[in-house]
């Protein structure tokens, strides 16, 4: 078969599903063929899980016998390996849990098993969803499929490169501060991160709690509604899970979107923004309004204060979340400590990384009496601050339009010693988890051959609004065809 | 310089609830294998997420109202993070800026003396693993067990308020009764399932300021605490007296030596850096709720004591005692359902009952330090024993005899009567051939009974029961001697 194949989307692959012309079990066959082959060049992958995928696929081709397919039944997927799988190893690839084998399955995967998707790996990561670059992966550096010189972006930085080099159909990444929308952006993919509380995070380990949430990356806009219908479900194991007051992600598809009011905030055009970036965002405002969208400058002034919050909230709650980590219960445990506190110590020198380190004393110092007051306390009230300066936007605007972030592709190495540059890489994606609302990167160019993204942000609970206008924009403006054209 | 001791109290009660506090294990945790009542929540699995368990919410609305707090509309859990290995996430889930209730006091009497304690807060939080040491020199570890993980805990605060051990452990031991009434915790100290911390600071007499505050952890028992603080107060006074600086420490108890002894000093006093908790929400309780739980309040102990003393005349005295403990009331009344007696004779039967409990049982279960929820006496065999009496199959001198091998064996007392032989002499030809002896071989109490002086009877008494070795009527027995000593002056 050609390598057409590792393009299709969901939809597409259904019929072929549907129609006989391919089974489940030649499916993942062939994908998992073509991971293993990719996956020495990339490193996107940390686990193949062929096992799993065959006896759910042999599953999911008695289904499609019957004629009762899903619309996922069969369909090739991965999952990030912050997500817990029942039997398959979890590391969140941290060396600290290495060998840490869940006895449950995360709520989303039970969703996805549900449908009968095929979960073929588990992949890469930065430790603990901890960077932007995917270089802080205890397993190694994942590489950009499209320029393997390239970082593909991070923490979803596995699961962006196994969709983009058609290791599988779609993946699961999570987002704390982007990690779904700007690895998306960098492999040329479609990822969106929903509304916080309507993916259940049962089972994902945790980073940032107020933040963290699941989403697909996946090939096109439709794949990622068809995804989130299934991934999102009220959880009674978590208690911020809320039912979608939506019946279907992509209810709006194919609607007009003439007359939808967009906002487009100036100071996401940062200091530092590539030029190639900006074009291409000026572009897709063009098409936009030719598609008769009513686009509207605002100002969100306290943008600028979005990433100062993140980086207190999140590592206060990152230092909390893992503090589970004292190499007494499971993962790597480093024997020789006189007494459990000092085996803990050495447990956790040697299992975490240096900017998992970094982000535990950052979180550890902002709690810390004497100081709660002038960091976290503040930053929670900033933080509410910044929701309502977005509210107020949605009073007026159906959307909210942005580069998903300030540049393309960086090199390996480039950045990874400069936290700092690292943590700009975020600034556009950043607010929208502090304000917990819904947020997609779509293709919206190619500059130097390396793709930029499109950010659509919506009000809270306005998902479907979101695919609508980017479904649109894919459909007119074509890239997700010429980036096709540029992935090797 | 006179000083007064000034003690605040915490207590930390285990909740009786299905399941615990953030999960759906079984918190019926006592007697399970080590490490099988737990699941990825309470073994705190990467992923795991709590979930809020209501049911410790109302427990804790129900104390607190019977605490008479006021309850919050409003009240979120935070983290208080440090680390311990007992301690599996890390942190542990509890409250901090929002208590489930809040400023309520405690009535309690010492010497006839009433004193009102307050209540600080009372609010929720997740207990901690098992750990057991083995301090093998060759083979020393430590084992622990996760069963005890997240069963919720309820934490009550006193005000620094109680000044006297004695205050102390009134205050704790209402504080246990209210618990055991409202059937919210078993009260248990043995077991652990009601714990106390105590602070405890020194200042002159008439100050107003607080002195510098120890606080004293490890007392398993009221005893303990008592003896504790009145060692607290005696270390302290010396330091003071001795122009010494009292250090702001953590002391443990030492049950052996009997001695406080420091454990942690405030340079390494934790700090916990607390922060809502980002896995919960926060929770609104409403008014109405509040209102409900209110109204559904079963019968505290200061209701219970008027209601025994309207409906069986029971002295205030008896009727206190019988209350002060759920257990002892509900046996108390558990032996007034099964008297099968005539309401014109409740109120008889109902004294001598709180009699027997409060003098020969109490003393019964005092000298055997058995809780009154484990005696082998059913109710139904006790109301027997004393219907034995009433009949006067036997007096109440074999009664007490007889209650003590029930409590010993768990017999029924008609079967103990039998088998040893207990039943009371009453016929009158064997009780009259002890009298006559006993009149020959005292001659000088029954010549002084003859002059009229009434008390010499009781003596003769006695000795009638004596020579029949208790068996013999009393009451035949003195209508007996009368009736000879009368008829031999005649």
């Amino acid at each position: 078969m050609s390598d057409e194949i590792f393009h299709k989307t969901i939809s597409e692959l259904r019929k072929m599903l549907d129609n006989h012309q391919v089974s489940p079990v030649e499916l993942v066959k062939i994908y998992l063929n073509r991971s293993k082959n990719i996956n020495p060049t990339i490193n996107s992958v940390l686990t193949h899980t062929e096992d799993l995928a065959l006896s759910s696929a042999k599953l999911a081709e008695k289904t499609i016998n019957n004629k009762k397919s899903k619309l996922l039944t069969g369909i090739p997927s991965m999952v990030k390996d912050n997500i817990s799988t029942s039997g398959i190893e979890t590391t969140a690839a941290s060396k600290i849990l290495s060998g840490y084998i869940p006895p449950f399955d995360a709520t989303v995967i039970k969703n996805l098993h549900q449908d009968q998707a095929l979960i073929c790996g588990k992949t890469n990561l930065d430790e603990f969803a901890m960077g932007s670059s995917t270089e802080n992966s205890a397993f190694g550096s994942v590489k950009n499929p499209i320029n393997t010189t390239k970082v593909p972006g991070g923490s979803s930085g596995g699961s962006a490169a196994s969709v983009s080099a058609g290791q599988c159909v779609f993946a699961l990444g999570s987002d704390t501060g982007g990690s779904i929308r700007q690895p998306a952006s960098f492999c040329g993919i479609t990822g969106m991160k929903p509304t916080y509380g309507l993916v259940s995070r049962f089972g994902l380990i945790a980073f940032g709690s107020s933040l963290d949430q699941i989403g697909p990356l996946a090939k096109s806009v439709k794949d990622c509604a068809i995804i989130l219908n299934s991934i999102s479900s009220v959880d009674k194991n978590d208690s911020t899970s809320i039912k979608r007051p939506f019946k279907d992600f992509g209810e709006k598809i194919g609607k007009s979107i003439k007359g939808l009011k967009i906002a487009i905030p100036k100071e996401y055009l940062v200091n530092g923004i590539e030029q190639g970036v900006r074009n291409a965002y000026e572009k897709s405002l063009i098409e936009l309004e030719r598609g008769g969208a009513i686009l509207e400058e605002i100002t969100l002034p306290l943008t600028d204060h979005a990433l100062s919050v993140y980086y207190i909230i999140a590592p206060a709650e990152a230092s909390s979340n893992l503090s589970r980590y004292d190499g007494i219960k499971y993962g790597t445990s480093v024997t020789g400590g006189k007494n459990s506190i000092e085996h803990t110590f050495l447990s956790r020198g040697f299992g975490f990384g240096d900017e998992v380190k970094r982000r535990i004393l950052l979180g550890t110092y902002v709690l810390s009496s004497g100081y709660y007051d002038a960091y976290y306390l503040k930053a929670q009230k900033v933080r509410t601050l910044i929701r309502n300066e977005f509210n107020n936007a949605f009073k007026n605007f159906d959307a909210i339009v942005t580069p998903t972030t300030p540049n393309v592709a960086f090199n390996l190495n480039e950045k990874i010693n400069d936290p700092f540059q690292m943590y700009l890489n975020d600034v556009c994606t950043i607010p929208v988890n502090i304000a917990g609302l819904p947020a997609i990167s779509v293709p919206n160019g190619i500059e130097n051959n390396l793709p930029t993204g499109l950010q659509i942000i919506g009000p809270r609970m306005g998902d479907p609004t979101v695919i609508q206008i980017a479904h649109y924009y894919e459909e007119i403006s074509e890239w997700k065809r010429k980036i096709q054209n540029i992935i090797k | 310089m006179e000083l007064e001791p000034i003690i605040g109290l915490e207590v930390h009660t285990q909740l009786l609830t299905k399941s615990k506090m953030f999960c759906l294990c079984d918190a019926n945790y006592q007697i399970a294998e080590p490490n099988s009542k737990v699941c990825p929540v309470c073994m705190a699995l990467p992923g795991s997420l709590p979930v809020i368990n209501r049911q410790a919410i109302e427990f804790v609305i129900m104390t607190g109202l019977a605490l008479n707090c006021s309850i919050n509309e409003f009240t979120q859990f935070d983290r208080k993070n440090y680390a311990y290995p007992d301690l599996v996430k890390g942190y542990q889930i509890s409250q901090y800026d929002f208590p489930v209730a809040y400023e309520g006091f405690l009535e309690i009497e010492t010497d006839d003396q009433p004193h009102r304690i307050g209540i600080t807060r009372a609010h929720l939080e997740e207990d901690v693993a098992k750990m057991q040491h083995n301090n093998d020199s060759t083979n020393g570890h430590t084992l622990i067990d996760l069963n005890r993980c997240g069963i919720p805990l309820m934490e009550i605060v006193s005000e620094p308020e109680i000044s006297s051990p004695e205050q102390a452990r009134e205050y704790l031991i209402k504080l246990q009764n209210i618990v055991r009434y409202l059937e919210v915790s078993t009260g248990d100290m043995e077991e652990g399932s009601f714990r106390c911390d105590a602070n405890i600071s020194l200042r002159p007499k008439g100050s107003k300021t607080l002195g510098t505050k120890v606080e004293i952890k490890n007392m398993n028992s009221f005893r303990s605490i008592h003896k504790a603080l009145t060692f607290e107060i005696k270390r302290q006074t010396i330091a003071i007296n001795n122009n010494e600086v009292i250090i702001q420490e953590t002391r443990g108890w030492d049950e052996e030596k009997e001695i406080t002894f420091s454990q942690r000093s405030k340079e390494f006093a934790h700090d916990y850096r607390y922060f809502p908790e980002p896995d919960l929400k926060p929770i609104k309780i409403s008014k109405e709720h509040i209102e409900n739980l209110k109204s559904s309040l079963p019968e505290m102990p200061q209701e219970r004591r008027d209601r025994l003393i309207k409906n069986y005349n029971l002295s205030e005295y008896n009727a206190k005692l019988i209350t002060s403990n759920k257990a002892t009331a509900d046996y108390f009344e558990a032996c007034l359902t099964s008297h099968s007696s005539k309401s014109s004779q409740q109120i008889e039967i109902a004294k001598s009952i709180a009699n027997w409990i409060n003098t020969e049982l109490a003393k019964l279960l005092n000298q055997t330090n058995t809780p009154i929820e484990n005696i082998k006496i059913s109710p139904k065999s006790l109301i027997n024993l004393l219907n034995l009496i009433e009949k006067g199959t036997i007096n109440s001198t074999q009664g007490k005899q007889v209650l003590e091998k029930m409590f010993d064996t768990g017999k029924s007392s008609e079967q103990i009567v039998e088998e040893e032989n207990f039943s009371q002499i009453s016929d009158l030809d064997s009780i009259r051939s002890i009298v006559k002896d006993i009149i020959v071989q005292h001659p000088d109490p029954v010549q002084d009974y003859a002059n009229g002086k009434e008390n010499a009877i009781g003596f003769l008494v006695g000795q009638v029961m004596k020579t029949s070795k208790g068996k013999a009527d009393p009451k035949i027995s003195k209508s007996l001697l009368i009736e000879e000593i009368l008829s031999g002056t005649k």
